[in-house]
């Protein structure tokens, strides 16, 4: 089979995958597995997967709110909303648990509704530290996922050794580095790897034991390597915001011959950019690796500027044209922190654009008008 | 009283002890000395044991809706690229941050910040980004949001070393070294003023309340901006003194009969406070009951309990927590009724109350009516839809009280 035809059975499996949460769950428990749905952000899966159980990421889903509106006013990210949504519709019943982290405004009041709303379903809070890098904040960190493991213990009905954890680690890291060379060869090869397969590949991983995706990942990573360099003629940009998995949103950049190059989004690659540190204790490690984190609308930036200018280098290291922001609705870090981050791009003269969206929005005739404007800026400065 | 050696009523104290505290931060500046702003519940022990000034963007915020330049300064921020729908009171800091002017409310920009996010989280991004604009450095408490009713022994390390931390910042930021004794000082001070603070607002539980339940929102603002300081403590005591006369002589600061009770849940409308007690008024509602009390009740002992004590903000506490305070409040205060602010300016606030509203009404038997309102941006309130919601609300208490009194017969 040509590369090109491997590469497009494969990402057609991705597809499927990415497409179909509810069929994948279904596979694992009816395999015998348990699966915990991981909220955003920053949820430490491999504490889920050395339990021997499958972590399932729950983003929000693409529908509308109708059960959740007991819970939240309508000004409110629509994640968190159809997040409860789906657990209120039955969508979670086969979930073993829940890991909801509280790192946001809406994900505070979220826990408390989710747990008054849910109290079937085994409920595991986490608290993370703003102040993380100081040794007491580390502490904090490690006191936290310790309550975690403990939980997700007493849920798997068996302990997490040492072993364990260290071993899923490595699979951890070893799906992060693979995550982190695709986004690299997709914005080499955008003739093979649409936005809509780049988001399938990426989405996928949450609803996937992180082997099997790696494994499959690997394949595809292999196959585009094998590519010629590609003569793009379209416009290279980098995607920033919470998600960047909306298919209608994500056709518009393809129809403008747009290519994500790069990406500052929490779902994509702020999710797998740092690695978990060697160390000789993994609860350690893993209260390490959150240390590290950094650039990121939803961590405190003690020096304060930081996250502008990863932005700006990244663009430039990746030869970005031009930024897409995909401005969540009602979310707070992301807009509190844009103004800083359109001044850094416009200091620097790299275009960009914001665009509103959230996961009920139906009618894309603004985003699609806003993006062939920007497309159209982007190719007149080049 | 020799603090008080004119006789003065405990609310024209408080508004002066209000008004010296903004005056010592002009006067720190003039003298060259840093200034800082902070937000409402960063430990105010520690900037006030090492003497340094402190100005508070909350209580600037209020007052500068309060006296109609919020939306002028809340577009202000919307020019700069912060979205309409981010907190009210932010955008209107932000604004006055980046210049825009303000004379409602002037204050002396900062030389440093204090930010303790357990108000909310929007606190943080909102003070980096102030600091962003003013280049001064910031000062972060982090207070993790808690899912149960106690405080953790991590939580509490963890505070106290960020506590460490923050100590040994403003020590080069004022040129002072820490003095404990002085601390202890600052402690029984905050300690007094809290305890004559939750006097003062016990005395809602009379009938009639020798008070009107808006006076705290005003009174809230000493708390706020001098809870440190012993002035306060004595106003408050006075003030406490004053309810305990007023109950004896059945007298009150509200200006109509009290007719029904009610809890009003959440920060008021400060651009809409005329709006917000016409049909209050026109109905002899009286407001009995607000979170604030307990939320400024700061009382410890020491050192761990100061820090359990500031792990106790509205939106920092699980919700059993949250609707313990409440109806704490509510069964202490009587009340008929709980007037809920969907306040478009707090989401942690305003995403607890569906459930918290459904919790009143099995635990309490009272109504329960919500409304849709900010703190700051007057865009986000309608005074009809206000007004037909209290009104709604009188009549579900007016149909208890007959069955009641049907009940008593």
């Amino acid at each position: 089979m040509s590369a090109i035809g491997a590469i497009g059975e494969l990402l057609s499996q991705f597809d499927v995958i990415a497409a179909n949460p509810k069929a994948q769950l279904e596979k694992y428990v009816a395999g015998g597995k348990k699966a915990i749905g991981c909220f955003p952000y920053y949820v430490p899966e491999e504490l889920v997967k050395a339990a021997d159980m499958v972590p399932f990421g729950i983003w929000g889903a693409e529908g509308t709110i109708n059960a959740a509106k007991e819970y939240f006013a309508p000004f409110y990210c629509t994640i968190a909303q159809m997040g409860l949504e789906l657990a209120l519709n039955g969508k979670l019943n086969k979930l073993s648990g829940v890991i909801l982290p509280s790192m946001c405004d809406t994900l505070r009041p979220l826990t408390q509704n989710f747990r008054a709303a849910i109290p079937q379903l085994p409920f595991i809070f986490l608290a993370h530290p703003q102040n993380r890098r100081a040794p007491y904040g580390v502490e904090y960190t490690k006191s936290q996922y310790a309550n975690v493991k403990k939980s997700l213990e007493a849920i798997a009905g068996k302990a997490i050794t040492d072993g364990d954890l260290k071993d899923s680690i490595r699979v951890y890291n070893e799906s992060r580095a693979a995550r982190r060379k695709f986004v690299k060869l997709a914005g080499q090869h955008p003739e093979a790897v649409s936005p809509m397969h780049r988001s399938a590949v990426l989405k996928s991983a949450y609803f996937m034991d992180k082997a099997d995706h790696t494994a499959l990942l690997t394949q595809l990573n292999a196959q585009l390597e094998t590519l010629p360099k590609s003569d793009w003629k379209g416009s290279r940009i980098l995607l920033s915001g919470i998600l960047a998995d909306s298919r209608n949103l994500l056709q518009i950049l393809a129809d403008n011959n747009m290519v994500v190059v790069a990406d500052d989004v929490a779902q994509q690659s702020r999710a797998f950019r740092l690695d978990v540190p060697e160390a000789d204790d993994p609860m350690t490690a893993l209260a390490l690796q959150f240390a590290g984190q950094d650039y990121d609308v939803l961590l405190y930036d003690p020096e304060l500027n930081k996250r502008p200018e990863y932005i700006v280098n990244l663009a430039r290291e990746n030869g970005a044209e031009g930024v897409v922001i995909l401005m969540m609705q009602f979310c707070d870090p992301e807009e509190m922190e844009y103004p800083s981050l359109k001044q850094a791009l416009d200091k620097a003269d790299i275009p960009s654009v914001s665009i509103g969206f959230d996961q009920q929005m139906r009618d894309f005739g603004q985003a699609r008008t806003q993006l062939q404007a920007f497309a159209d800026v982007l190719s007149a400065k080049r | 009283m020799s603090e008080n050696p004119e006789k003065k009523e405990a609310k024209v104290l408080l508004r002066e002890i209000v008004d010296r505290v903004y005056q010592s931060a002009w006067d720190a500046k003039n003298r060259g000395e840093p200034v800082g702003w902070s937000s409402s519940k960063f430990p105010a022990e520690i900037a006030e044991a090492l003497g340094l000034a402190v100005c508070y963007p909350e209580n600037q915020a209020a007052a500068i809706s309060a006296k109609h330049g919020g939306q002028r300064m809340c577009e202000y921020a919307e020019s700069l690229g912060f979205a309409n729908d981010i907190c009210g009171y932010a955008r209107i800091s932000l604004a006055y941050a980046a210049g825009a002017e303000c004379e409602e409310k002037p204050m002396p920009q900062p030389d440093f910040l204090l930010c303790c996010n357990n108000i909310c989280n929007c606190m943080t991004k909102w003070y980096e980004n102030i600091a962003r604009m003013r280049g001064v450095p910031l000062i972060m408490i982090d207070v993790p949001y808690n899912n149960t009713t106690e405080v953790s022994e991590e939580t509490v390390a963890y505070l106290k070393g960020q506590f460490q931390d923050a100590i040994r910042q403003l020590e080069k930021i004022s040129g002072r070294k820490w003095d404990e004794k002085r601390f202890e000082e600052v402690c029984q001070n905050s300690n007094r003023t809290a305890k004559a603070w939750l006097k003062a607002c016990s005395y809602c539980q009379y009938s009639p309340s020798p008070l009107s339940g808006f006076d705290l929102f005003n009174h809230m603002a000493d708390v706020v901006t001098a809870r440190s300081k012993p002035e306060t403590a004595a106003a408050f005591e006075l003030l406490a003194q004053e309810y305990e006369q007023a109950v004896k002589n059945g007298t009150s600061t509200l200006p109509y009969e009290e007719k029904y009770r009610i809890m009003f849940e959440g920060i008021p409308c400060w651009p809409e406070l005329r709006a917000l007690f016409k049909p209050l008024k026109a109905k002899g509602i009286n407001t009995t009951a607000v979170v604030y009390a307990p939320a400024f009740g700061f009382v410890y002992n020491n050192l761990d309990e100061m820090m359990r004590a500031y792990c106790k903000a509205p939106n920092s506490v699980c919700i059993e927590t949250g609707v313990d305070w409440r109806e704490g409040i509510c069964r202490e205060n009587n009340v008929d009724g709980v007037l809920v602010h969907y306040n478009r300016s707090c989401k942690p606030w305003s995403g607890y109350m569906p459930e918290m509203e459904r919790r009143f009404r099995k635990d309490l038997g009272v109504p329960v009516v919500g409304f849709d309102g900010d703190q700051a941006d007057p865009r986000n309130f309608s005074e009809a839809q206000y007004a037909t919601r209290v009104e709604g609300l009188f009549e579900l208490m007016e149909a208890n009280k007959l069955e009641a009194n049907r009940g008593g017969k």
